[in-house]
């Protein structure tokens, strides 16, 4: 098992963020967390890594315990994470290529001029990109950058919090490929939060569907297409995914 | 019957240091009492488009048209006096998300009450009246308690429902919605849209409704401008979006991932330079 949670809460004042919520994710699955605002999907992610202070509950991944906020350097090398907003998540005054040398700087990691030339090439954008600074950038290209920065120290696990939804459709489509491309060429497992069904049944295999800070159901993604579920919540949020319906005229 | 809206041959052009951008070229349609999409990705002048009609384009701007007429009035003659008097009266506006398009310092209630004060001369206690009986008709449970709510204390599918309410309290004939549900989650989304739907209906108003989603729009509203690079590229009657033609359409219907399809990897849009031409 490569990530096991089990009764884990988070708790922001007295707000309750999550409520001991277990998840356990195999090694090489892409799984899915999905859910309205609030519901707690993104917080679940940020405990992972190490962003959202735990109040009780534990993490475990690739048989490591996790406590607190505190991560080890293998850690911090095997589960790397990529953010909903590209535009944010960029240092604005860097360049491409300042940006992918920093992990490998913190993580000791030699070979820097081959390693960024590969990574940009994996993520389909060529050196012409590697001097160039966020603003000369694309949302898709900048959203790029980022996979590549997740990519260059070579992770086992990827946290994706929302890659594609800052992103047009033709390039959500051009950016959920480079990830399905990238996890089978280095086998990788993803947790995938997403608020759009479509997405997180294209990309995973398996998915929780979380509410007000609790999984309200856990299932196979092809269950969820075929209608196989057992919440009512879950068949809500199918239905509003299908678009709007017209109630029949009065009269 | 006469068109409620005109726009001929419109274009909204930004100069800029590195040359004049052209946002909408030389864009055409007619709008009767009917709910007409605006779809398009980012870039594309679809919001320009609302803007424009709204006389709401920011300096430097610049608006052109052969013809831009609202229900007989002539738009590119406006001044800013029968600007003020049409905005919010005759026709109105609701935009993406209302943490930004509400005032964060004015309760709900006298957002809504300042706008009927505006265009009619009514007493205090009558716009109160009215303003509680359009929030209860967007249905919200509680209007007092809302109404003297301020919109940080309100959900975003609450402002969204105050916004509406604000802008449909004088009964306009014209609504631009420019991608009135993106910031809301979907289950709230469909019921935003359930009372839009209702209201435009009930009221008669023309609707144009801009948005990013091919599909929401197609189950939304009856006629379809599909826009790219500042041009129509297609028109589609709801019913035929099958039927779509144009590469760029059936591209932008591809690409979205779908509940139990299986397509990997997903098509991919092929930019076309001629598309743009």
């Amino acid at each position: 098992m490569t990530i096991r949670i089990e009764n884990l809460s988070v708790t922001f004042d007295d707000f309750q963020a999550l409520k001991s919520v277990s998840v356990t994710v195999g090694k090489g699955e892409s799984f899915g967390l999905v859910g309205e605002s609030g519901s707690g999907k993104s917080t679940l992610l940020r405990a992972v890594a190490g962003l959202a202070t735990v109040s009780a509950g534990t993490i475990e991944v690739n048989g490591e315990a996790l406590s607190g906020s505190r991560r080890s350097r293998a850690f911090r090398r095997a589960v790397q994470m990529v953010f909903q907003d590209p535009y944010a998540s960029l240092h604005p005054r860097q360049t491409v290529d300042r940006q992918l040398l920093e992990p490998l700087a913190i993580h000791g990691i030699g070979d820097g001029e081959r390693r960024i030339l590969k990574a940009l090439d994996e993520v389909g954008l060529g050196s012409s990109f590697r001097f160039r600074y966020p603003h000369q950038l694309s949302g898709g290209q900048r959203q790029r950058v980022a996979i590549a920065r997740a990519l260059i120290v070579e992770p086992e696990i990827l946290l994706l919090d929302e890659p594609t939804s800052a992103l047009d459709a033709s390039v959500q489509a051009e950016v959920l490929n480079l990830l399905e491309e990238v996890r089978g060429r280095h086998g990788l497992t993803y947790v995938m939060v997403s608020h759009d069904l479509g997405v997180v049944t294209h990309m995973c295999g398996r998915l929780a569907v979380m509410k007000s800070g609790e999984v309200v159901e856990t299932l196979a993604a092809t269950d969820l297409a075929g209608g196989r579920m057992v919440s009512d919540y879950t068949r809500r949020l199918m239905v509003a995914s299908k678009g709007f319906t017209r109630e029949t005229e009065p009269g | 019957m006469k068109p409620l809206l005109t726009v001929s041959n419109l274009s909204v052009t930004y100069p800029t240091r590195t040359g004049v951008v052209e946002a909408v070229r030389g864009l055409s349609f007619e709008l009767g009492r009917e709910r007409l999409g605006i779809v398009g990705e980012s870039g594309s002048g679809k919001s320009q488009t609302g803007r424009a009609i709204m006389g709401l384009t920011p300096p430097p701007g610049i608006v052109r048209a052969d013809a831009l007429s609202f229900s007989g009035v002539d738009l590119l003659a406006a001044t800013p006096s029968t600007w003020r008097d049409m905005r919010g009266s005759r026709m109105a506006m609701i935009l993406q998300d209302p943490k930004f398009s509400l005032n964060p310092v004015m309760t709900i209630g006298r957002q809504i009450t300042e706008t009927l004060r505006q265009h009619e001369t009514i007493s205090k206690g009558e716009a109160r009246r009215r303003a509680l009986e359009m929030l209860k008709a967007v249905q919200i449970e509680d209007p007092e308690r809302v109404f003297a709510l301020y919109p940080h204390e309100v959900s975003g599918g609450m402002g969204q429902r105050a916004m509406i309410a604000m802008m449909l309290v004088c009964g306009p004939e014209l609504l631009i919605a420019d991608e009135p549900t993106s910031a809301l989650d979907v289950t709230v989304q469909l019921e935003v849209l359930g009372i839009l739907d209702r209201l435009v209906r009930d009221k008669g108003m023309g609707l144009i409704f801009i948005s990013h989603d091919l599909r929401l729009v197609s189950s939304f509203c009856d006629r379809v401008l599909v826009m790219y690079a500042g041009r129509i590229v297609e028109e589609l009657a709801t019913a035929d979006l099958a039927g779509a033609k144009h590469p760029y359409t059936r591209g932008l219907l591809d690409c979205t991932p779908k509940i139990g399809e299986s397509r990997h990897p997903l098509p991919v849009l092929e930019r076309q330079k001629e598309w743009a031409a």
